[in-house]
């Protein structure tokens, strides 16, 4: 078996086998892998009795479900309104310029990919951006790309 | 019960009843998109939407269900605006391309579209391209997401009906789309390529792989020689298409036109049916004397029958551990190219490199099934070209037949002679029927105790049928059998077989023989049939093939006089060794995801 | 119309040493349920979530029905632009949520209740999950067959609608269901469920401690109690504040704008906006414009073009798809705003795209689709000249 097979066995020991439990497996998946390969979700739906079509039509509902290969870290900038008003062009562009990617690549060693997200719930504080689940409010472009620094020292 | 107006007509209905039915009963007609009779209610397409008195929102008629004292518009300043506005979205994000369209003139979105007559569309062109827009991966099935209009019809049939899942809603908002897994080709996915996603497509982003231009090519080729066969399902449905009545038997006509339009044989899929029928009654009557004689722990019972390819399909993917329980005969379809092309070719003195075999099929699964690799048996592709029961319908136009003031005439002999037992291979319970209506004769020397023959038990629209029959007075040969209850099981519908093969593997039962059809209804709903369909649709085109039946007169398989000449002068007896090397083969297990 | 002025209120994150909440759920335990929905009702209690459905009704329709199983949900899922006041709730005083829970759970006669909380809030998940397990804890001590469970959402604003959400927690995508049923009829797993946004679960659980007469006394005939404000935009002191229900909007404008105000987002992107001229007129509540607490401040240097071009953006996003007048008509008007500014379609264009926002409006399958005529007629009405030139 392979890793993500196993990873797969344990979630749904934990969640269930039944279709209330595919979401909690297809986030425990994406945890660890940050996103769900085409492995994964065949694993995911073997375990489940569901087709391989139907677990992707549901993972790919959900913008945290990524599908598409991403890296180690995923950052997300806000961009709704308020985040807007408060600079995320900046921070974006700064993060682009940084790694070296556009928004929806992933950097050259696969340490992060770069994408925006709508409204992160921190409109007092933007802008704002995740870094996997971690929140940084009220970010400069250069805090953005001190944090950016510190999580590519961990990633190596 | 409940009472309502509609259009200020008071009306009555049961509870539960939605505004969509209501108001039919009053003869009012909303017009509807995602709806259809067979599955279950979505409410997403909005074009059904109707004012009720008091309430805020609009409702969508066929998810709205009737309450006492309602007051409903179906036609109101406020409806027809929404309408307009559903309306015009809809055909802002579709290719309407219509002329070009295989769907034209039989799509619901046109005919709507053509209703209203909005003339100046004002919104902004959405129409998707790019090259992932049309899918002609499939030999059966083509995909065209530029005339999607997300329905969903497609998704809840693979889903419901199915069992399949190949297609899948997927991403949202403006992404949303109707995908594979991951967007692959449909060739490369679960598809079984039972066309149920088209029966019910209302326009034209799902439809057949068509070889209309192909079949009239070798046609008008004069160093080819063209067989045409017919399966029993179409004699009862290709009028649909042709101005002539649901439920109304065309076999003559549709002979008749075949002839005209230059098919220099026209035979018929109903010799090689009854021709199955011996084949394999003997496989089963075989493999339950290793069972029950030999005491041979390798055979593999229930037998299950092997003739609808999108059945067969789904058995390798779904349940591969189950195909060594597939007879190992080849569907009437092959069955007759293969003849074709070996004995017929030799008896009438055609090269089989020069024959052109082409099916009429109420299928779309048969596409897929004579491009296997397992049907080559002849030396040659043994069926070239499969068309649906549609794609004939639009060739007879072309040609310019008045079908229906067409004489009914005969098919040529030999591989035309059929018997009543081939013709109810059109419907669910009728290979069944007509196995035991021969296997029990074989057995015991007398006709199955059934009135008329007609065995009801495995007759109607229920998913799953059983029967039992108690075998008695076997005749010496077959005293294994004596006082042996045969246990049988008939499903229709991929939904209906997955239960029933899941009840196979649980091992709780003790089936000896099953029947599966792909389709709803078997052939009769067929993905290849004339759109609509429905179950009352379905129910009229097997009260036909009842019919037709009863009409024959011959009803049992094994005296069909021309499938005993057959044997006679070339295959010798069932499972014979030339049965074995042209009707019989053996499939193998594709991926599961 | 009646009005009340501006006024913090501290109900929502007080705290009752004497009362914890721990402690409102074993008094109430000991009333009838009929006795809890009385107060509810009597209370006035509307949903904080923007809807603002009655409470007590919603409990006491759940609680008529007869089901083999019932369920409590928290909706958490909160992701209207703009608020960010649940989270607030969640990570300070979570354990008011779920004593909320379990007494609309005794009520309504459920054993299992969910908190349903959005993706973008999963770096909280793992204190909430401790303060769960305690909760449950000593529920188990008071005998009170209830436990509480934590789902998490992964980025889709439409499983704020109380029945994509079920849809999102059976496994599914989050596309909202046909309504009837309701959710006290058929929610989660098809059972009768009440679903109560964090904020109303707070406040049940507060009128619980505290009694309705004190609820009641605060707010106007129609919109009782007071309400968490999220506030953003151009304000010096943007954050979460809880203000009585009933102030006219010029009053919230005083105490948060920088002084140039030019217009108020009440309500996040599904809500309306409101021009300065109509500061004076425009009571916040459910007599006046409702909110569920998002209230976005735009000063005269914004451009409402702008605004209003983020605000479809998200919706043509963050729409399921599955409807007609939602999922293309978002498009529409994104791509309709786009082409009038560009001078490819006329002026007249923005009355064809009011049109079709009146026609989603009312025939839009959920409230996402239904509310994008929200911010687009008020802002192209009021701001027309900013959406042209």
């Amino acid at each position: 078996m392979t890793n993500t097979e196993v990873l797969i066995k344990e979630l749904v020991e934990k969640h269930g086998r039944t279709r209330n439990a595919l979401m909690p497996v297809l986030q425990g998946v994406v945890a660890c892998e940050k996103f769900l390969s085409e492995a994964a979700m065949i694993a995911v739906a073997r375990e489940l009795d569901l087709s391989a079509a139907d677990v992707y039509g549901t993972a790919s509902f959900y913008t945290f479900l990524d599908t598409k290969p991403r890296g180690k870290n995923i950052v997300r900038v806000c961009k709704t309104i308020s985040c807007h008003m408060q600079g995320k062009e900046e921070i974006i562009k700064a993060i682009e310029n940084h790694l070296k990617v556009k928004v929806g690549e992933t950097s050259h060693d696969n340490k992060f990919t770069l994408l925006t997200a709508n409204c992160l719930g921190w409109c007092h504080k933007g802008p704002v951006m995740l870094i996997n689940d971690e929140v940084f409010p009220s970010i400069t472009p250069e805090k953005a790309i001190a944090i950016i620094e510190e999580f590519s020292k961990k990633s190596n | 019960m409940v009472n309502l107006k509609i259009n200020n007509t008071p009306v009555q209905v049961e509870e539960g009843t939605t505004i969509l039915d209501a108001a039919k009963q009053l003869n009012f007609r909303i017009p509807t998109l995602c709806n259809h009779p067979d599955l279950s209610v979505a409410g997403n397409c909005r074009v059904c939407v109707v004012e009720v008195k008091g309430a805020r929102l609009l409702a969508a008629s066929c998810a709205t269900p009737v309450s006492e004292g309602m007051e409903v518009n179906t036609n109101s300043e406020k409806v027809r605006i929404a309408r307009k506005h559903v309306l015009e979205l809809l055909l802002s994000e579709h290719n309407a391309d219509c002329t070009k369209c295989f769907k034209n003139g039989h799509c619901e979105l046109q005919q709507l579209a053509s209703e209203y007559r909005y003339g100046d569309h004002i919104f902004i062109d959405l129409v998707k391209t790019g090259d992932k827009v049309l899918d002609i991966s499939s030999p059966s099935i083509t995909k065209d997401a530029s005339k999607c209009i997300r329905c969903q019809r497609c998704v809840r049939t693979c889903t419901e009906l199915q069992a399949v899942s190949a297609l899948a809603v997927v991403h949202k908002g403006d992404h949303q789309t109707i995908s594979t897994f991951l967007g692959k080709p449909l060739n490369d996915v679960v598809c079984t390529n039972c066309g149920q996603c088209i029966n019910r497509c209302p326009t034209g982003a799902l439809y057949e792989r068509n070889y209309i231009e192909d079949v009239w090519h070798a046609i008008y080729d004069p160093n080819k020689f063209v067989v045409v066969e017919t399966a029993p399902a179409t004699r009862v449905a290709l009028g649909e298409d042709l101005g002539i009545e649901t439920g109304q038997r065309v076999t003559g006509k549709m002979v008749s036109a075949l002839r005209k339009m230059g098919f220099n044989k026209v035979l018929d899929t109903d010799f090689t049916a009854d021709l199955t029928i011996l084949e394999e009654g003997t496989e089963l009557l075989t493999r339950l004397k290793k069972a029950l004689v030999d005491k041979d722990e390798t055979v593999k019972l229930p037998m299950m029958t092997s003739c609808s390819p999108g059945w067969v399909k789904f058995q390798e993917h779904m349940f591969p551990e189950l195909l060594d329980n597939l007879s190992s005969c080849k569907s009437p379809q092959q069955m007759f190219g293969a003849l074709a092309k070996t004995y017929y070719a030799d008896k009438i003195n055609i090269k089989a490199e020069n024959m052109v075999v082409v099916s009429i099929m109420p299928c779309t699964a048969k596409k897929f099934e004579c491009n296997r690799s397992e049907m080559r048996d002849s030396g040659f592709k043994d069926v070239d070209y499969v068309l649906t029961t549609r794609e004939l319908a639009m060739m007879i136009k072309q040609a310019g037949i008045e079908f229906d003031k067409l004489e009914d005439e005969s098919y040529d002999s030999i591989l035309g002679e059929s018997t009543g037992a081939a013709v109810i291979f059109g419907t669910t319970g009728g290979v069944m029927e007509a196995a035991l209506r021969t296997a029990y004769e074989i057995i015991t020397g007398v006709e199955v105790p059934f009135t008329n023959l007609n065995i009801k038990p495995v007759r109607g629209m229920e998913g799953v049928k059983e029967a039992s029959i108690k075998i008695k007075n076997t005749k010496p040969e077959w005293s294994f059998l004596e006082g042996v209850e045969l246990n049988v099981a008939v499903a229709h519908g991929l939904a209906n077989a997955k239960q029933l093969m899941e009840a196979v593997n649980s091992g709780k039962t003790n089936y000896h023989f099953i029947e599966v059809m792909g389709c709803p209804g078997g052939c009769i709903g067929g993905g290849g049939q004339p759109i609509p369909t429905s179950a009352e649709i379905r129910k009229r085109r097997a009260e036909a093939i009842y019919a037709e039946d009863m009409g024959k007169a011959v009803r049992k398989s094994h005296e069909n006089p021309e499938v005993a000449e057959v044997y006679k002068e070339y295959l010798t007896h069932p499972l014979g060794h030339k049965s074995h090397e042209l009707l019989h083969t053996h499939y193998k297990a594709r991926k599961r995801y | 119309m009646e009005q009340k002025p501006l006024k913090k209120i501290d109900i929502i994150f007080g705290w009752d040493d004497n009362c914890t909440p721990i402690q409102v759920v074993e008094k109430s335990v000991k009333k009838t349920p009929e006795s809890i929905i009385l107060d509810m009702i009597d209370s006035g209690l509307k949903g904080r979530g923007g809807a603002g459905f009655p409470t007590g009704l919603k409990w006491k329709f759940a609680r008529n029905e007869e089901a083999d199983a019932k369920y409590v949900v928290c909706n958490a899922d909160e992701g209207e632009p703009g608020t960010f006041k649940d989270r607030e709730i969640l990570d300070k005083v979570p354990e008011k949520i779920f004593a909320g829970m379990t007494i609309c759970a005794f009520v309504v006669g459920a054993l299992e209740g969910y908190i349903y909380v959005r993706g973008e809030y999963n770096f909280m998940l793992k204190a909430l999950q401790q303060k769960i397990d305690l909760f449950n804890q000593q529920l188990h001590e008071l005998k009170v067959d209830f436990h509480i469970f934590l789902r998490s959402g992964s980025g889709a604003y439409v499983c704020g609608e109380e029945s994509a959400l079920f849809e999102s927690m059976e496994g599914k995508r989050g596309e909202p269901r046909n309504k009837p049923p309701y959710p006290t009829v058929s929610g989660y797993n098809g059972k009768p469920t009440v679903i109560n946004n964090v904020e109303t679960l707070v406040y049940t659980s507060e009128i619980c401690r505290m009694g309705p007469e004190q609820f009641k006394a605060l707010g106007t005939h129609d919109s009782r109690g007071s309400k968490v404000f999220s506030v953003s935009g151009d304000t010096p002191i943007a954050g979460i504040y809880e203000l009585e229900l009933g102030m006219p909007l010029k009053d919230f404008v005083d105490e948060f704008g920088d002084g140039d105000t030019k217009a108020i987002q009440v309500g996040g992107a599904s809500g309306h906006c409101v021009p300065r001229k109509k500061f004076n007129d425009t009571i916040i509540g459910f007599e006046g414009i409702p909110t569920g607490g998002s209230m976005m401040i735009f000063n005269s240097s914004r451009s409402m073009y702008n605004v209003l071009h983020d605000y479809l953006e998200f919706f043509t996003e963050e729409s399921c798809g599955q409807c007609t007048p939602c999922r293309i008509g978002c498009q529409q008007l994104l791509k309709g705003i786009e082409a009038v500014k560009k001078g490819e379609r006329p002026p007249t264009y923005l009355d064809d795209l009011k049109r079709l926002t009146a026609t989603m409006k009312i025939a839009a399958k959920c409230g996402l689709g239904q509310s994008v005529a929200n911010p687009f007629t008020s802002i192209v009405d009021n701001f027309r000249e900013e959406i042209i030139y």
